[in-house]
């Protein structure tokens, strides 16, 4: 069996053309790293509009210097107008959720480590990784040239709901070209997700070395695994969505515009259209996108706490099994998006059942790593901060996860700040914080250097306080009634909310400059950082075992064969209080019963 | 081919054999590792990635139909202007040639198993099905292409009415599957003809070829029903 899958995947000799070892590769490790550029480069787009849109917000009459430059009409003077502030609204969700969230913590991070992890020599079908990768790029630079068309881009949010995304230019600016162009990004970047989940699934449960049973995979391993299995189903879903949203533009098709709609006098060429279709369609995909952006965060967490505490977590299939239920549960759930949306209300009872019951493996998964940690000698480091630090943001956001899942609480807080501080620390700081973990932890081994500790604690503490100022006032601002998408709040009851706005955006701006320290340590420590051992953390996972960084082909002249489950930490052995997974060893102690 | 593989060890023992001889005492999945760490008794979980690949991609495709499944059907529910018509004959004929194709896929993998298995030589042509295969999918692809000309012949174009809408955007969506296949198989002949084809190659071709039927037959009844 395993003779005949070797033989059946297309290995590739180690290239010798700098456009084909560093631009159109095939090595998933080479893949893996321009996922994470473009996901660094993305992420630094996305904080500059957040830091416009704060400004704004706190300061809606002061120009910003140099902001004209990106558009006369949306900024005139540097003063953004209402239109330009929910178009850089749209483009910073747009960019963050799909290029972001998306990209690092399961392409990025899973293109380089999975097959390593998995003992393959790389993944099944190394054309298409390639083409998974710059397939999503050319989805990055389709959304971004939406800001160069003469509309700008669109002002329908990341979730483009219909009728406003479908209509076209009578919408308003950025409703013509710009959405159009936002939709075929997406549904690029569906494709391109698409391979990768192909990928990411038969090198799960193919490409695995001997010995290596889907039980000793290590957490993260699966953690990309049911991510996969989620992107797979959840992308092939947005694609027609986009596809039909592209047709009502161009095609003047009536898939999502209703009958009878008038905009500024003007009847629409539309009819019979379903509004609700889209929402439907969107956040089919759209729920499981919060879970594709956070189960990689916890199983890379869970791989970097154990490393640190040097015990398994309690129980390692319980953490399998809670992240698969989430990924079951979170097709299930989807319309508690919907619940003022205007469909049946008896359909918002439906949805809100698995959406409480949800909370029950979130929190099983939470309880594991809490009464893993208990009594454990954590050694701090950046890595292991920040898996606490995900583990955070994780409780604080789903708490308030609780309220929003009732229909009843949910018409009140719908559309408000709290649910915008919700989201944002449940599903996109935990996640950041997942990837910082991860950055932190598997450094020494992508580069061969370690990252600077000091600074990465510095970069913590600052992350950890700034996203705390950022987010929780947000939850306080829901509950005073505060709206989201408004671009300015000078008006009547949202007044007396105008020192604490401006108190958010001082901490943004904070917690967006303390981000240097960690892109200073990224580039410093790659070029001039301390050299790292093999296995730095003395960790037991096989990217352990080889070289940093490792070789073309992984693991060398040899050919892993795994013995042992993924975490064997606190027995007896001859390297210490660990074992490696393709040691051969014995294991001598209690930890062998665990 | 270039290839950096590195050879397994070669003797292969079940995990059941494992738990009989009392090697793993844990239920076999934590620690199967013998006592005198003989590498030999662990055991291969791999099969060939083309083919879990396959269904992966199957899955995908699927789930995309299913939810354009769903939108006509939430479409047509969500207001009166759905328009029924009658569906161009030529996608009948268009079917029975879809169907062809499979059968001589179908005879195709037979021809070439005999030829790989030496009952069979270069001169009785291995491809020559495969050819046949590609020819009638092609057909196939005019076929949906006339069916489209009918159509706009009668008036009914993508926006002139959501049937008519949902009729090209399926018809179309699957039609570019097909022609995906047509590559994949133009790559089959390819292997064939330079000797380096492999038979979970043709297996995983022929089965995409085989789904492409499917996928069609569940889409000719459902415009039939809906449209």
């Amino acid at each position: 069996m395993h003779d005949m899958s070797q033989q059946a995947v297309q290995h590739h000799a180690p290239p010798t053309s700098f456009i084909r070892k560093y631009i159109f590769s095939l090595d998933h490790k080479v893949i893996g790293e321009q996922y994470y550029g473009l996901a660094l480069l993305a992420v630094l787009i996305g904080m500059v509009l957040s830091w416009i849109m704060r400004i704004h917000l706190a300061w809606p009459s002061a120009p910003i210097p140099g902001l004209e430059l990106l558009s006369k009409n949306g900024a005139p003077n540097g003063v953004l107008t209402p239109e330009y502030y929910l178009q850089l609204m749209t483009m910073h969700g747009t960019i963050m959720v799909f290029f972001v969230l998306t990209t690092a913590p399961f392409a990025a991070f899973g293109n380089y480590f999975l097959p390593i992890q998995v003992g393959a020599e790389d993944m099944p079908f190394p054309h298409f990784n390639m083409m998974s990768f710059w397939v999503t790029f050319v989805a990055f630079l389709v959304a971004v040239a939406a800001f160069f068309v003469p509309d700008g881009p669109p002002l329908s949010g990341w979730t483009a709901y219909a009728p406003l995304s479908a209509v076209g230019k009578a919408a308003g600016p950025g409703q013509g070209t710009g959405q159009v162009l936002w939709a075929l990004s997406i549904a690029i970047f569906c494709v391109g997700q698409l391979l990768g989940s192909l990928n990411f699934i038969t090198t799960t449960l193919d490409m695995r070395c001997k010995g290596m049973s889907l039980w000793r995979l290590p957490l993260s391993a699966w953690a990309w695994f049911i991510t996969s299995c989620m992107g797979l189903t959840a992308f092939a879903v947005l694609l027609p969505a986009c596809i039909l949203l592209i047709l009502d533009h161009v095609a003047g098709t009536s898939f999502f515009v209703a009958s009878n709609l008038v905009i500024n006098d003007q009847l629409q060429p539309h009819s019979g259209g379903s509004t609700l279709l889209w929402q439907h369609l969107f956040w089919f995909f759209g729920h499981p996108e919060v879970y594709i952006a956070i189960v990689p965060g916890m199983g890379v967490v869970s791989h970097v706490l154990i490393a640190n505490m040097r015990r398994p977590l309690l129980s390692h299939r319980t953490m399998i099994y809670s992240m698969g239920a989430l990924a079951v549960l979170s097709y299930m759930v989807y319309g508690h998006h919907m619940f003022v949306s205007g469909m049946n209300p008896f359909s918002s009872l439906v949805f809100s059942f698995p959406t409480l019951i949800i909370t029950i493996p979130s929190t099983i998964v939470v309880l594991i790593w809490l009464g893993s940690l208990y009594g454990s000698k954590l050694r701090i480091n950046s890595a292991s901060l920040f898996a606490i630090g995900f583990i955070s943001m994780f409780i604080s956001g789903g708490v308030s996860g609780f309220f929003l899942a009732q229909p009843s609480i949910d018409i009140l807080l719908h559309a408000t700040y709290f649910v915008v501080g919700h989201f944002h620390l449940v599903m996109a700081v935990a996640a950041i914080f997942g990837i910082f973990a991860g950055t932190y932890f598997w450094f020494p081994k992508v580069t061969g250097r370690m990252m600077n500790e000091t600074l990465g604690k510095l970069h913590f503490w600052l992350s950890f306080v700034g996203a705390y100022c950022i987010f929780m006032p947000f939850h306080y601002l829901g509950m005073a009634g505060n709206v989201r998408r408004y671009s300015s709040f000078v008006d009547d009851y949202l007044q007396p909310l105008m020192p604490l706005h401006k108190f958010i955006t001082v901490a943004a701006i904070a917690m967006g400059v303390a981000q240097f320290i960690f892109i200073y340590n990224l580039f410093y420590s790659r070029f001039k950082g301390k050299p790292a051992l093999q296995n730095p953390w003395e960790a037991t996972s096989l990217e352990w075992t080889i070289p940093s960084p490792p070789p073309h082909n992984n693991f060398g002249d040899r050919h892993p064969v795994v013995f042992h489950d993924p975490y064997q930490f606190g027995v007896e052995s001859s390297t210490g209080d660990y074992v490696m997974q393709d040691s051969p060893e014995q294991i001598q102690s209690e930890g062998d019963e665990k | 081919m270039a290839t950096t593989i590195h050879e397994p060890p070669k003797v292969e023992r079940s995990a059941g054999k494992l738990r009989a001889e009392g090697v793993s005492g844990d239920g076999g999945w934590r620690n199967l590792s013998p006592a005198d760490g003989d590498i030999r008794a662990v055991q291969d979980y791999s099969s060939p990635p083309a083919s879990t690949g396959i269904w992966v991609g199957i899955t995908g495709i699927s789930m995309m139909f299913a939810a354009f499944t769903s939108a006509l059907v939430v479409r047509q529910g969500s207001a009166p202007d759905w328009r029924h018509f009658i569906l161009p004959p030529v996608l009948y004929a268009n079917t029975a040639l879809l169907f062809a194709s499979s059968f001589s896929l179908e005879m195709a993998r037979r021809r070439i198993a005999a030829f790989m298995g030496g009952t069979r030589n270069r001169a009785e042509r291995p491809a020559l099905w495969l050819h046949i295969t590609l020819g009638l999918g092609l057909l196939f692809v005019l076929g949906q292409y006339t069916a489209w000309r009918q159509l706009s012949a009668r008036g009914l174009f993508v926006a002139t009415n959501p049937s008519s809408s949902f009729f090209y955007v399926l018809t179309a969506t699957h039609a570019l599957h097909v022609l995906g296949g047509l590559l994949g198989l133009v790559y089959v002949i390819r292997k064939l003809n330079a000797m380096v084809l492999r038979r979970t190659t043709l297996d995983t071709a022929a089965r995409y070829w085989h789904f492409m039927d499917v996928l069609w037959l569940y889409l000719l009844i459902l415009l039939w029903v809906k449209l």
